[in-house]
């Protein structure tokens, strides 16, 4: 089978990374780690057979040997461009799933705020590490699996109680080598204490114009009132292949919001979960995917109410050009505790092309009786009336469907807190969708 | 200006017109009446330009240039505009700047220059106090959440936005209660003038006692039966469409 040549592929990796580790290889850190390899080893690469994946066929990524690169050179005008124009960030660039410190720069923070390599905390604090790495991203199938065994480098973030971030931690990941199939596995731990608040930019860019693959875990722990927003963007190249896992926890009364944009790439996977543990808690997962071509984008998320008198908001939308394909799949748990829970899903796309598709799966799970949910779904074409109607007030056809098209879309951007942020993707979908 | 000649619309396999005949001149002001279902949004849509109507026969020109043979978006340019009867919600356009761009395209096409943010909005403000609507729902995306009557005033503000030459209203004045009646009459009455044409659909009488009509058509089964001056809808609100369906020979009246 292809999928045992592929497996074999990246646990023999594994050996050779062990190999050079020295003395790491025989820390309670590592063992996680080769923990984390024998579970691969079980669950091996996901198939369609697979309920979770059965829409996404990730075969085409098990034809390259992707693999770990270290040592490419590029300098702060390479990353330049990947910057958001006009917003001050603190800055954490990954190269090929490596921490650059020469890259990276910080303003001065409330004090106990620690953001570090996720290389260094392995190395000089692992004690801190192990509190919390792999206590929330389950091991639950071949690419959690892997990424945790090649844990070996990232961010983390950890903002102590009370403590404000006031400017954006933009984690910036590019990747691609000339001539290599790059392997990037950033971890990335997010950790807030109570009544603090940050907000996060992950984005994911590529360099040279080579299939690569990138494969992110990210387990986020929110505080007691704590305030955490994360903005994922993925603007990778067309043939790569990306796959996230982003685990939240929250505490009592905290607020996690979720932005997933997807862009680029070829096969995209984004597992986004909330874990409401807690009451008074609000998960909002946001989500907008633009594709073309045979892009392939899925994105599964799960709310799981398990605490009473939460709320979340879920909004998912696609525009889906060409022969590309979306999967949606929007899991809301709501347990025999979660009394008073409101849930609120919708999931809406636009299919541009006959030969554009999407599937989905809203799947409401709920088991407590007095609690309020919806979905809604809206799968279809662009409005012809409303089309009409542009045209018929001089509005040229072309014009009114990329109108109504960028209006669809950017309406996932109307709760954005940052204006710079706001046009900077508006900017961006206006430009997709010319 | 607009002339209809012989015109035959289906839908599907149902014919709906049956050979429409309209002079509509410069500075006139036409009623079109008639009965639920009897074809008076469809010869308005037909006019605009709407998909989905089957031209089986006739013509229709502005200035004795071809509609038919026109996008909508040109006969907007050219100087159609349709009050629809149903505006439609467009979410996350706002009103504003949905109209900036159609008066822009508009302009271009005329050969005028573009407006500019500073220009456009003190048109806009000069002609949001004549139609009566307020920043809030210009600011609005398009029609979304309106109330009925605010959708038909917008219809009417884009009307003032947009001066057209020909302005054919779909039931504008149904839903409106009647000071809004007063003010969206007001904002037609304004637009008037010798050198522009307006097309008024309505079911009430009690309308053109504002909008003052030079002739009045009655439209049965896709068919004008009966046209007269203001008069004559003073007396089908007196008689009722059964006066003017009794003219008709009995087998087209299905
Ligand atoms: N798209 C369509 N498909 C099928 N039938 C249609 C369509 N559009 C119009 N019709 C039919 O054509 C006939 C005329 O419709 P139209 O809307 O023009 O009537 P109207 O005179 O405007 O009526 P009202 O006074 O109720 O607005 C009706 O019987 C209607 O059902
Ligand atoms: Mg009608």
């Amino acid at each position: 089978m292809e999928n045992t040549r592929s497996k074999d592929w990246y646990i023999s990796s594994f050996k050779k990374i062990e190999e050079s580790l020295n003395g790491e290889s025989k820390t309670p850190f590592h063992e996680l780690r080769k923990n984390a390899i024998s579970k691969f080893e079980e669950f091996d690469f996901p198939t369609i057979k697979n309920e979770e994946w059965k829409y996404t066929n990730i075969a085409p990524l098990l034809k390259y040997n992707f693999k770990q690169v270290t040592g490419v050179k590029i300098s702060k005008k390479d990353i330049e461009k990947f910057l958001i124009p006009g917003l001050k960030v603190n800055l954490a660039v990954i190269v090929n799933g490596n921490y650059v410190p020469e890259l990276s720069h910080f303003y001065k923070q409330p004090s106990g705020v620690r953001i570090e390599s996720f290389r260094n905390m392995v190395l000089n604090d692992p004690e801190f590490l192990m509190k919390y790495f792999g206590k929330y991203a389950s091991i639950d199938n071949g690419f959690v699996a892997l990424n945790t065994a090649f844990a070996f480098d990232g961010t983390v973030l950890y903002v102590p109680d009370g403590a404000i971030i006031e400017d954006y931690i933009h984690i910036l990941n590019v990747s691609g080598a000339e001539g290599e199939n790059v392997l990037s596995q950033p971890r990335n731990l997010v950790i807030t204490g109570s009544n603090s608040k940050v907000r996060i930019i992950e984005s994911y860019h590529s360099m040279a114009d080579n299939e690569n693959l990138t494969n992110v875990v990210n387990e986020v722990i929110v505080g007691e009132n704590a305030d955490v927003e994360i903005y994922k963007l993925q603007n990778e190249n067309m043939k790569s292949f990306h796959v996230n896992r982003t685990q939240a926890y929250q505490n009592r009364g905290s607020v996690f919001t979720h932005y997933s944009v997807t862009f680029g790439g070829s096969i995209v996977r984004n597992d986004t979960n909330t874990l409401l543990d807690a009451e008074n808690c609000t998960g909002n997962l946001y989500g907008l995917y633009l594709t073309e071509g045979s892009q392939h984008v899925d994105n599964h998320t799960l709310i799981d109410h398990a605490k009473p008198h939460c709320q979340s908001n879920e909004m998912y939308k696609g525009v889906l050009n060409d022969s590309s394909r979306g999967v949606f799949n929007g899991k809301v748990f709501v347990r025999v505790d979660a009394q008073k829970t409101n849930a609120y899903q919708s999931n809406k796309a636009i299919l541009l092309t006959s030969d554009a598709m999407i599937d989905t799966k809203p799947q409401l799970e709920i088991y407590a009786d007095d609690v309020k949910c919806s979905h809604g779904a809206a799968i279809g074409q662009l409005d012809e009336e409303a089309v009409f109607y542009l045209r018929s007030r001089g509005i040229g056809e072309e014009l009114a469907r990329t109108v109504l098209i960028r209006a669809f879309a950017n309406d996932i951007f109307e709760t954005l807190t940052s204006q710079i942020l706001h046009d900077h993707l508006n900017h961006i979908v206006y430009a997709k969708l010319k | 200006m607009l002339t209809v000649k012989d015109l035959y619309v289906r839908v599907e396999d149902k014919e709906i017109l049956k050979g429409i005949n309209l002079q509509v001149n410069r500075g006139e002001v036409h009623a079109i009446m008639g009965p639920n279902g009897s074809g008076k949004s469809t010869l308005a849509n037909v006019i605009a330009g709407k998909e989905g109507y089957e031209i089986t026969g006739g013509e229709v020109t502005l200035d004795g240039k071809d509609l038919l043979d026109m996008l909508p978006e040109e006969r907007a340019r050219e100087g159609v505009f349709l009050a629809f009867q149903y505006p439609v919600e467009i979410p996350g356009v706002s009103n504003a700047s949905f109209l900036k761009t159609a008066l822009n395209e508009i302009r271009k096409h005329k050969g005028l220059e573009e407006l500019d943010a500073m220009h456009f909005l003190k048109f806009m403000k000069e002609k949001m106090k004549m139609v009566g609507i307020d920043d809030n729902l210009i600011n609005r995306p398009v029609n979304q959440g309106f109330s009925g009557g605010e959708k038909k005033r917008n219809e009417i503000f884009q009307l003032q936005m947009l001066q057209p030459t020909l302005a054919v209203l779909d039931e504008t004045d149904s839903g409106l209660d009647i000071d809004a009646l007063k003010v969206v009459s007001h904002g037609v009455n304004l637009f008037r003038n010798k050198d522009n044409a307006v097309v008024v659909v309505t079911h009430y009488q009690r309308l053109l006692n504002y909008i003052v009509p030079d002739f009045v058509h009655v439209l049965v089964s896709g068919r004008i039966v009966k046209s007269g001056g203001k008069e004559l809808a003073l007396e089908l609100e007196d008689k009722g469409y059964d006066w003017v369906t009794n003219t008709v020979p009995a087998a087209e009246t299905v």
